[in-house]
């Protein structure tokens, strides 16, 4: 269908999630589009109700109450058009319930075509159960045995270049055809398998998958050269059959598809999308976080290129234990600037992944639930990092000066220093109680160098911004920039090691607030500047410092405040705190004071 | 009236139960409707195909892919055995032939002239399904299970390790806030369920396999001795296939907690019972709790009210079930509609509750769960 933008006044968007459905409503007032009011209900999915759009419908009904606007229907239908004050002109959803978009990825080298294939997946806003490839170290029947035990929506297969192997990729085929994976729907359901390898390999593929339980799909080649990828295809493909197959399996989504004026999005798709049209407009680089009580997602747009990782068991109540698990409780602990029993403590993390939705209601027991969150964000941007690469297997011309390094591309594309802004959003980032809290666990997980923005998601529009922006780009960039995101203002932090106390660099802010100051190594400053205040900082850093302009060099950045102001790190990068329990708890405890994060901690409660 | 966080647990002194048994893939059912059936009695078998193994036969004899088919010397569908010649190279002359021997019994599935690559099969592996519950089944689906039914005593636990088991109910302890330690442990405790009160120890586990028990319940375990149980430290709660020769349940949480009183009681009720259990406990979508199921016999006894959470109300008891007041029990004193600001700093809907000594809290309504005393 075909959709007039000049005449869409009223915009409605819903996001239905594994527990809760959010419904937005955006409306434009004085010719710019904005966010006015926003309702959720629980999500259902699951029995008894086994249909989405009451869900949907009860939290659109909430919406149209705190509007003043009838935005259902009797029979609980969306009302569209708008007429006068009633109903709406464009509806669009998401959605993750039923545990999202769960896909297995096969590729001939783990390093190259698996792992294009793997970005491709995750990309589309999949969760990726495993990865298979001719080269992951298991033998073939091991590999086998995986793929049977796993429940797969859909499989991707990739491997080889245009033109180049056949033979392992087809092997790859016929290792999946014998183990005759289960998918989640049932043995009625059809599995869909996309193979978008080499071309040439399509034929032999194809008669290595002719089963009566498949449903084949044959695309472009998503890494047609060594130097090349071509995801878009794959990505596209994916989101059909998630569509046509998945989302047919889950009860009331054919209603919904019906109701919606573009196609259902998986959520994290969604966000990537968002993400990728702001850092195309702004002509920045991006670096977005949703940290959930199961995964965590990291998404990143660095000079244009996007990439979307899932921590699949990072994540602050059903994955808590795993965070501590995998993190160790010292480095948690590190975090947290004074003493705590590790029995008592691990007793509480198991106590939260088995009851996940308990508050913490004591200080003390903040305190350590966003030392968690730090490690599991921390964790998370690590296997981003090692993920958002340059292509491996492509051949570089190396000069005399690169006889002695070691690297051989897949190189991380990730850069800290050229990280414009840091976006949070999920519940421990989101419902901190104070936003000092929120920027500190973002600026000590991240370690952002130079000069970096720092954001949040204010109620979690960006899933329904990224499918308006697909359909809708200017009103989709107009409410992400007035309504979606709440500025914390900004981090400036200098790259390099120094010694405790020793001068770091020297700075002068000039503007709507004007001071000036020192940064010695180990500072850590909180600057008043309010959200509408802006201003040049002038850094002048030592020797070994870099802010952005090279090592020792001088720098200037325009700052912009926000709900916490400008924060100075001179607590050098890589962060790295005080081995020593005793010294580091006072390391942190000056910080902790310096950035006004907590009350006095009740050490009554503490003990208690 | 708002409504009690509760995990959802099930205690109930009788009710029916249906225990599903299927096979994963067809086979045969070995009950029909109306059978009586016991525990451990197997009610469906099949064999599942065999593992699979690739070999690459193209690079074994040095050939290329196109000519391993006629190098084959039996067709698909073969059985061969181990060390059996399977393919062979015409060698020079009739001489200098390469044979290649079977490394497994199997059965050859398929031959590949793209790859090379041949595909045995290794021989079925037999599965078989236990009714689980002692009863009477009521639904046969031809070719994949059956259902057994019962009545049932029936008491979830909150978190557990290892699988389904059976045995006959034996208590440890007097009262349902003792530790249970390794010298409460007997040996003709062998193939019971022993029922511990408060925190199992992780002597009393070691003591309780060593002398053969197959369950191990209680109100709640440190979790440094659950990582010294397993050997690792347990990340995503997704058990049940651990295979360490015991399953283990707590009804509470982690920590020195007390078994709930009417747990405790009903199952001292049913002590020398059989009872079947299962601490496979999977918690996220499609939450599994683990548990203890009590066939008793069918009559018209009255049936208690089922505990499964409810609405706060003043009065009504319950647990805290967070820090600092984790495990404290009490009463809904006062249920103030206005957000109050936690010691943490975080607005929440709060509770007022009066503490067995009289003292009054404030709770987060997150923090807490019905209990019936």
């Amino acid at each position: 269908m075909t959709i007039d933008l000049e005449n869409i006044n009223v915009i409605l968007a819903t996001d239905c999630g594994s527990t809760t459905t959010k419904a937005i409503l955006i409306e434009k007032i004085d010719g710019q589009y904005r966010q006015t009011y926003r309702g959720e209900a629980p999500t259902t999915v699951e029995k008894p109700f086994a249909n989405v759009t009451i869900g949907v419908t009860n939290a659109v009904t909430e919406v149209g109450e705190l509007a003043g606007r009838k935005l259902t229907n009797e029979d609980g239908t969306i009302n569209q058009p708008a007429q006068g004050d009633d109903g709406c002109d464009l509806y669009i959803s998401t959605s993750s319930a039923g545990g999202g978009l769960q896909m297995m990825v096969a590729g001939v080298i783990a390093e190259m075509t698996a792992a294009s294939a793997k970005r491709a997946a995750l990309g589309a806003g999949a969760i990726v159960m495993d990865v298979i490839s001719t080269n992951d170290k298991r033998r073939p029947h091991e590999q086998i045995q995986r793929i049977r035990e796993l429940r797969p929506d859909m499989i991707l297969i990739s491997g080889g270049t245009d033109g180049g192997t056949t033979e392992k990729v087809v092997q790859l085929a016929e290792l999946i055809a014998p183990a005759k994976p289960q998918p989640r729907f049932g043995s009625e359901y059809e599995m869909p398998i996309i193979f978008a390898g080499n071309k040439m390999a399509a034929s032999e593929v194809e008669l290595a998958l002719q089963e009566d339980w498949i449903d084949l799909a044959i695309v472009e080649n998503l890494r047609p050269k060594l130097e090349q990828e071509n995801l878009g295809p794959a990505r596209d493909k994916i989101h059909d059959v998630f569509l046509e197959h998945v989302m047919a399996h889950a009860p009331g989504y054919d209603m919904l598809m019906d109701w919606a004026d573009a196609p259902i999005m998986p959520t994290p798709g969604a966000v990537g999308d968002i993400l990728q049209t702001i850092a195309k407009k702004e002509n920045i680089n991006v670096v977005g976080v949703d940290i959930g009580g199961a995964t965590t997602d990291v998404f990143s747009v660095f000079e244009g290129t996007f990439n979307r990782t899932v921590s699949a068991n990072l994540g602050m109540s059903y994955s808590i234990s795993n965070v501590c698990a995998e993190a160790t409780m010292p480095n948690v602990l590190r975090w947290v600037h004074f003493d705590m029993d590790e029995r008592q403590l691990r007793n509480r993390v198991k106590n939260k992944m088995i009851r996940p939705t308990t508050i913490p209601q004591s200080l003390e027991s903040l305190i350590f639930e966003q030392a968690v969150a730090r490690e599991a964000l921390r964790l998370a941007y690590i296997q981003h990092k090692e993920f958002a690469t340059t292509l491996k297997g492509v051949q570089q011309q190396r000069t005399v000066g690169d006889t002695f390094s070691q690297q051989t591309g897949g190189n991380t594309i990730v850069n800290n220093m050229t990280l414009n802004l840091l976006v949070a959003s999920g519940g421990v980032l989101s419902h901190a109680p104070n936003m000092n809290q929120t920027a500190m666990m973002l600026v000590d997980s991240f370690e952002p160098e130079g000069c970096t923005d720092l954001a949040k998601d204010s109620i979690f529009m960006m899933p329904h911004l990224g499918v308006l922006s697909a359909v809708h780009p200017e009103a989709a960039s107009q409410v992400f920039e007035r309504d979606c995101l709440v500025y914390l203002g900004t981090c400036i932090a200098a790259k390099g090691l120094g010694k405790e106390g020793k001068l770091c660099f020297n700075w002068t802010l000039s503007g709507d607030v004007n001071a000036s100051g020192t940064c010695n190594f180990g500072d850590l400053e909180l600057i008043d500047m309010t959200p509408d205040q802006t201003a040049t900082i002038l850094c002048d850093p030592v020797r070994g410092f870099d802010l952005g302009a090279g090592n020792g060099k001088k720098v200037s950045h325009e700052v912009r405040g926000g709900t916490v102001g400008l924060i100075i790190d001179g607590r050098g990068r890589p962060l790295g705190l005080p081995e020593d329990r005793q010294q580091c708890q006072m390391s942190m405890k000056t910080w902790v004071e310096n950035m006004a994060l907590y009350e006095e901690i009740d050490v009554a409660v503490a003990t208690a | 009236m708002a409504h009690a966080y509760t995990p959802g647990l099930k205690v109930t002194n009788r009710m029916k139960h249906s225990a599903v048994r299927m096979l994963p893939i067809k086979g045969d059912v070995m009950v029909k409707v109306g059978d009586s059936v016991v525990a451990d009695q197997i009610v469906a078998a099949t064999y599942m195909p065999g593992d699979v193994y690739p070999l690459n036969m193209a690079n074994l004899l040095a050939v290329p892919p196109k000519d391993v088919l006629s190098l084959m010397m039996y067709k698909e569908g073969h059985k061969v055995e181990k060390g059996e010649p399977i393919a062979e190279t015409p060698g020079i002359f009739g001489k200098f032939k390469k044979k290649y021997n079977s490394p497994y019994v199997g059965t050859i599935e398929t031959v590949s002239d793209v790859t090379g690559q041949v595909i045995l099969r290794g021989p079925d592996i037999p599965v078989e399904v236990k009714a689980y519950i002692t009863g009477t089944v009521t639904d046969v689906n031809p070719e994949i299970g059956c259902t057994v039914e019962s009545d049932v005593a029936f008491i979830q636990g909150i978190f557990g390790i290892g699988g389904e088991t059976c045995g006959t109910i034996k208590f440890a302890v007097e009262s349902s806030d003792e530790t249970l330690t390794a010298s409460s442990i007997t040996s003709d405790m062998k193939g019971c369920v022993v029922i511990g009160g408060a925190r199992i120890t992780d002597d009393s586990i070691e003591e309780a396999r060593k002398v053969g028990a197959v369950a191990l319940i209680g109100g709640g375990m440190d979790d440094q001795d659950l990582k010294e149980f397993l050997g690792y430290d347990l990340g995503v709660a997704i058990t049940g296939s651990e295979k360490k020769g015991i399953t283990v349940i707590v009804t509470e949480g982690f920590g020195d907690i007390a078994m709930a009183n009417r747990t405790f009681n009903l199952l001292k009720r049913f002590e020398g019972h059989e009872a079947s259990v299962n601490g496979a406990t999977q918690i996220r979508a499609g939450v599994m709790r683990p548990e203890i199921i009590i066939p008793i016999e069918s009559g018209d006894s009255e049936v208690e009210k089922e505990h499964e959470g409810g609405y706060l109300e003043i009065g009504k008891s319950l647990r805290i079930i967070r820090d600092p007041y984790f495990g404290i029990i009490g009463t809904v004193k006062a249920l103030p509609s206005e957000p109050h600001v936690l010691g943490s700093g975080s607005k929440a809907r709060v509770l007022e509750v009066e503490l067995k000594t009289g003292e009054s809290v404030i709770v987060p309504r997150a923090n807490v769960e019905l209990i019936e005393e």
